[in-house]
């Protein structure tokens, strides 16, 4: 298409998103009056029906627990594309030297870098299990905790090098605890089916609010779901990592 | 000042797409693309606040339930969602690596179909 053509065809468009958008903008209810009702039967039921204190990870992980499996495949075939995209012998060799750039002489990592990394990582990694252990009381959970956790990985990378850090976390590790992850969540959907309930119903003991055992299998399914994000950010983490490689020798192109 | 959520919502959508339409650079157009994401966070969040309501954690001590909270419904959409956002927008970067392995450009407009 021509430029031209291209211009004509994105004001033509331009015209209709922004009639679309003024529409659905001024038919929408004015902020700070939320008109409910589906948030507030959530509100009102989820501290009694399922003993737990934060309504978003009953949503998230009991009422339509459905729909967040649905995410976790979508996350985790997000990571399997671009494992598969990435694939390639590049910096698979612990000792992969870093890809020189032009006129930039890679630096070795400086002290206060490596201690500052060392330091924030086991910090962020129980910061990361507390996260997710503690979804179903208080703000946070399985994708955020996981994700903290994914990212700790990366601090590993700071505070050692390429070869250590490869050595440490390993990517069949990472694959393994991200599908574990995946199989946990399936598995839970799987055992309230043979306890004669639907598949995710939350058929384990409610416990009481507040305590760390209440909620059922909120929190079980909290831990899984921040076991696949772990592993899945973690793995994502290492094979952008593995691009800074240098190439190998006879590599093919692409 | 009712309106100034929404406007911002709108405001990052069009400038996201916008930078989209026009740029010439595929790691610009991915950011661009996550910044007309967050524009549909903002909205969704927005839609389900309400004025001076708590957050839908319910601790016996300091918000026992009932008490007025804004809808954990968006909450959870978007939490999900800006997790699964930053895997989808790594398998992008991912393509653009390979794009630019392959033909040495990141230009959208220098790519053209089926010519290797």
């Amino acid at each position: 298409m021509s430029a031209l053509g291209r211009t004509i065809m994105i004001w033509i468009s331009a015209v209709g998103i922004a009639i679309l958008l003024a529409r659905g903008i001024s038919g929408l209810p004015g902020f700070g009056n939320y008109p409910g009702p589906y948030g507030d039967m959530i509100n009102h039921l989820a501290p009694y029906e399922r003993q737990v204190t934060n309504a978003v990870s009953a949503v998230n992980f009991d009422y339509r627990a459905l729909d967040t499996l649905g995410e976790e495949f979508m996350l985790f075939a997000a990571v399997s594309g671009l494992v598969l995209l990435l694939r390639g012998k590049r910096g698979e060799a612990i000792s992969a030297p870093p890809l020189a750039e032009r006129d930039r002489p890679p630096k070795p990592r400086s002290a206060a870098v490596h201690w500052m990394s060392f330091g924030f990582a086991g910090a962020l990694i129980l910061f990361g299990f507390y996260m997710v252990l503690h979804g179903h009381l208080t703000p946070g959970g399985g994708f955020q905790g996981g994700a903290i956790l994914g990212t700790a990985t990366l601090l590993v990378y700071l505070a050692t090098d390429y070869s250590v850090y490869r050595k440490s976390l390993p990517k069949t590790a990472d694959e393994f605890i991200e599908s574990a992850g995946a199989a946990i969540y399936v598995l839970v959907g799987l055992a309230a089916l043979l306890q004669g309930g639907a598949f995710l119903q939350n058929v384990l003991s409610l416990g009481q609010r507040g305590q760390f055992f209440s909620g059922g299998a909120i929190p079980v399914i909290n831990f899984a779901v921040g076991l696949e994000v772990a592993g899945g950010f973690a793995l994502l983490f290492a094979e952008f990592l593995e691009e800074t490689r240098e190439e190998k020798p006879g590599e093919k192109k692409g | 000042m009712n309106f100034v959520p929404y406007a911002v919502a709108a405001w990052l959508f069009i400038v996201g797409l916008y930078a989209i339409v026009t740029s010439r650079d595929l790691i610009q157009i991915i950011v661009c693309l996550g910044v007309m994401q967050s524009s549909t966070y903002l909205i969704i969040l927005s839609v389900g606040y309400r004025t001076g309501a708590s957050a839908p954690i319910f601790v016996q001590s300091e918000a026992p339930p009932g008490t007025p909270a804004v809808d954990p419904v968006g909450h959870a959409l978007v939490l999900t969602d800006i997790v699964v956002g930053a895997t989808v927008m790594a398998l992008l970067l991912a393509l653009a690596i390979q794009v630019h392995k392959r033909r040495g450009t990141l230009d959208p407009h220098k790519l053209r179909p089926m010519h290797d």
